[in-house]
């Protein structure tokens, strides 16, 4: 009786979070797939996805946004493995490791306004070409602008796991393999980074998603040259509000983000900054 | 060579490290500057922080975007500590990965689709754009992590704690709020910590479900940036950059309060 009572009261407390993830979870996303069958006119009907097949424009934007965040990833891994490494060896790594993750705590549109600065005509990077004598560049609103910004701004979140990763491997291992006579790039290749791997894999899916999706750097860096499929989703929804065919692009983008899940494996993303965060 | 070597790994690290932060103390730097771009140091002044103060419209974003972060992570910590008590006490091992990875699917979403699909939701159940349906939005968001700080904590509680603490004759509210609550505070107050900042750093789903009325400080800087420089935004910079300091410094010592907590518990069962 007395247990039954208990049993009632521990389901009531948890009807918030039941509630929570009906309305909030699952009610949206079905939401948007229901929505992806409708046209602008309110109309149910297959044409969206019937558009966004058949045009070329929509295909090569999809494209172009696996592309960069490509890019992205792979510019953001070649500069964070090698801080991950380097930060396991110093003497106060938990410490290194609160500074490289500090920045995340700046707001993303501060930090994407301080490179509208630094990287205008005028700017202090201009300045340093002129300086070692190259002419002015336009490198605001280019593709390198947007590519360089969009990694800066990601490498702590690539470099918290490569980290945990380095830092949980046995060094006996390394100890093993070069007594057996092996050379710094064999123990690397062979030993180091296949036992790393995993972080690694954690770290290129907490870069790639949220990089099909920075729409608010493609405005503010990328100057419109860049077109994501974050970009192509907020340009329907809030401006064209055409949002059946929003809808429809953020049914690829979430079947982009499950095909990159399952290649990368695991399922938890972005222990966001902070020590486990 | 040894020597040699280590320098050089930490001449790389030095480097990552200005690299990351050159940007922030650059627009730090200009938000003391005369003169209205972000091209060379004109002299020191403080006007930038005077037309901050005096802006008012800013000052009243930047309430608003205060109190829907300290709102939205005291009620995400609630339903999410109700949550990570009621997921650790699930029996059959089917139920518990379902809700865990239901509970995941919004930290591994973009965030635009988060945006986009609360907007169809809120505009589904006519529920105006502006301070509710973005506070709803920030509690939405930030359930999940609450459930993940608080659920280790709640598992690594003995059951015998419960047990002991129910045949002294505690009822069951006592029992959660003099036993389990104290226990998982640590949890409790990193996943509340955790809340605030996503709630503060928020801008992608803030900006598909605020409507044309209400605005955060990140909404607020995206539209001005887009007009191009204007140091009053350094100076705001400035001011954020300060609130990030103590937010770290914050969460720190209560990184620091539950590790002495583990401590303190671990002593006492040796005892």
């Amino acid at each position: 009786m007395q247990r039954k009572q208990r049993l009632s009261r521990q389901i009531a407390y948890f009807i918030p979070y039941i509630l929570w993830i009906g309305l909030f979870v699952i009610a949206p996303v079905v939401l948007l797939v229901y929505q992806s069958f409708f046209d602008i006119n309110g109309h149910f009907t297959l044409s969206n996805y019937q558009t966004y097949f058949s045009s070329n424009t929509y295909l090569t934007m999809t494209l172009n946004s696996v592309w960069y965040a490509f890019l992205i990833t792979f510019a953001t891994l070649v500069i964070s493995y090698p801080t991950a490494y380097v930060l396991n060896a110093t003497k106060h790594p938990q410490l290194w490791l609160l500074l490289i993750i500090m920045p995340t705590w700046i707001n993303l549109l501060l930090k994407a306004y301080a490179f509208i600065g630094i990287f205008s005509q005028a700017g202090i990077a201009n300045q340093f070409l002129h300086f070692i004598g190259i002419a002015p560049q336009q490198i605001l609103f280019t593709k390198f602008s947007f590519i360089f910004v969009a990694a800066y701004i990601q490498i702590p979140f690539m470099v918290l796991p490569i980290y945990n990763s380095i830092n949980e491997l046995n060094p006996s291992y390394v100890n093993a393999s070069k007594d057996l006579g092996a050379t710094s790039w064999q123990t690397f290749s062979k030993v180091i980074f296949p036992l790393t791997l995993p972080g690694v894999k954690a770290g290129v899916q907490a870069v790639f998603i949220p990089s099909l999706s920075l729409f608010m750097l493609t405005r503010l860096i990328g100057g419109n040259k860049v077109i994501t499929l974050g970009t192509a989703i907020e340009e329907h929804f809030l401006t064209t509000m055409n949002w059946g065919m929003g809808s429809t692009i953020g049914v690829i983008l979430i079947i982009a983000m499950v095909i990159i899940m399952s290649l990368t494996g695991g399922s938890k993303r972005r222990a966001k900054r902070g020590m486990t965060k | 060579m040894k020597i040699h070597n280590f320098k050089w790994r930490n001449l790389y690290l030095w480097f990552v490290f200005i690299v990351l932060y050159a940007p922030i103390i650059f627009l730090i730097v200009y938000s003391f500057s005369k003169g209205d771009t972000m091209n060379n140091f004109h002299g020191f002044t403080w006007a930038h922080y005077q037309d901050l103060f005096a802006d008012s419209r800013l000052i009243a974003i930047f309430l608003d975007t205060l109190l829907i972060a300290l709102l939205s992570s005291i009620l995400a910590t609630i339903v999410g500590t109700l949550g990570a008590l009621g997921i650790s006490q699930t029996t059959r091992a089917i139920t518990k990965n379902t809700l865990l990875s239901l509970n995941n699917i919004l930290m591994v979403s973009p965030d635009v689709i988060i945006g986009a699909s609360f907007l169809i939701f809120f505009t589904a159940l006519k529920i105006p754009l502006g301070f509710g349906s973005v506070l709803l939005s920030h509690i939405a968001f930030s359930i999940p992590i609450v459930v993940l700080m608080v659920l280790p904590k709640v598992q690594e509680m003995s059951r015998s704690l419960l047990d002991a603490a129910a045949d002294l004759g505690a009822n069951s509210w006592q029992l959660l709020s003099q036993v389990t609550i104290p226990y998982i505070m640590p949890g409790i107050l990193s996943g509340f910590f955790m809340a605030l900042t996503y709630s503060l750093d928020d801008f992608a789903v803030t900006f598909f479900v605020t409507g044309n009325g209400f605005s955060t400080l990140s909404v607020e800087i995206y539209s001005r940036a887009r007009q191009g420089i204007n140091l009053e935004i350094n100076a705001l910079s400035g001011l954020m950059f300060l609130m990030a300091l103590i937010l770290v410094i914050g969460y720190y010592f209560i990184n620091q309060y539950s590790s002495r907590h583990r401590h303190a518990n671990t002593r006492g069962h040796r005892k």
